[in-house]
């Protein structure tokens, strides 16, 4: 299900904020940020974003084949270290 | 025998279903194409005249079917691979990229079921012999 039209995309508005002011002062500085359900909007490409997964922020470089998706696709939350080994019980022919 | 975007219609079926055989055409879209062609669904494919086949050429021109297609939906794909995104890591391990459980089903993309705990057991028993 998607969102309504009417409400347009979600994009958090303290980080909208943080990168109308960077255009401002034309400086590219990372931008450490937990919003992970924010869309990612054409003035966001080219600037670094230091994205949460849950333990720290993970960079995110944009660029503009990333928008339309959000900022947390790009940080991922979960490590899968692969699978334990077989065990003798688990292993046993019954 | 007829010809269209590089598959050939199956002479004695229905036209609207023929056209499904093509890649990007299901039945909604065939009888879509067929009002436009002027071409009525029930027709066989044998029965076609030289100028109706004309017709669907023309219109098929404005719908990406077959190989176009296919080249837009791996360019997607390989998109969402290129910028690290968590649906192309999915898409890479040939998993559900959607959110569905994977503890169970999920068998479209998984392929047929394999055991992995029991096979090691089995090989080293074969080396013991």
């Amino acid at each position: 299900m998607g969102r309504s039209v009417k409400k347009g995309p979600h994009i958090d508005e303290k980080l909208l904020r943080k990168i109308q002011k960077m255009e401002l002062s034309k400086e590219k500085k990372i931008i450490k940020t937990w919003a992970r359900s924010s869309t990612i909007i054409p003035e966001m490409v080219g600037y670094t974003f230091a994205v949460h997964n849950g333990i720290k922020h993970i960079p995110v470089y944009i660029n503009e084949n990333m928008i339309g998706h959000k900022l947390g696709e790009f940080a991922h939350t979960r490590v899968f270290r692969g699978h334990s080994a077989p065990t003798d019980k688990s292993t046993t022919l019954t | 025998m007829v010809r269209l975007a590089g598959v050939d219609l199956a002479p004695n079926k229905r036209i609207d279903v023929a056209l499904t055989y093509v890649y990007g055409l299901g039945k909604a879209l065939s009888c879509e194409v067929l009002t436009k062609a002027g071409i009525p669904a029930g027709k066989k494919v044998k029965e076609l005249g030289d100028s109706e086949v004309l017709a669907l050429r023309d219109v098929l021109k404005d719908y990406k079917v077959e190989g176009d297609l296919r080249r837009e939906v791996s360019l997607s794909i390989k998109r969402l691979i290129d910028t690290g995104s968590y649906r192309g890591s999915r898409h890479r391990k040939g998993l559900p990229a959607r959110g569905q459980r994977t503890r169970t089903n999920a068998r479209t993309l998984r392929g047929k079921r394999k055991t992995v705990g029991l096979g090691k057991r089995k090989e080293e028993e074969e080396k013991k012999e």
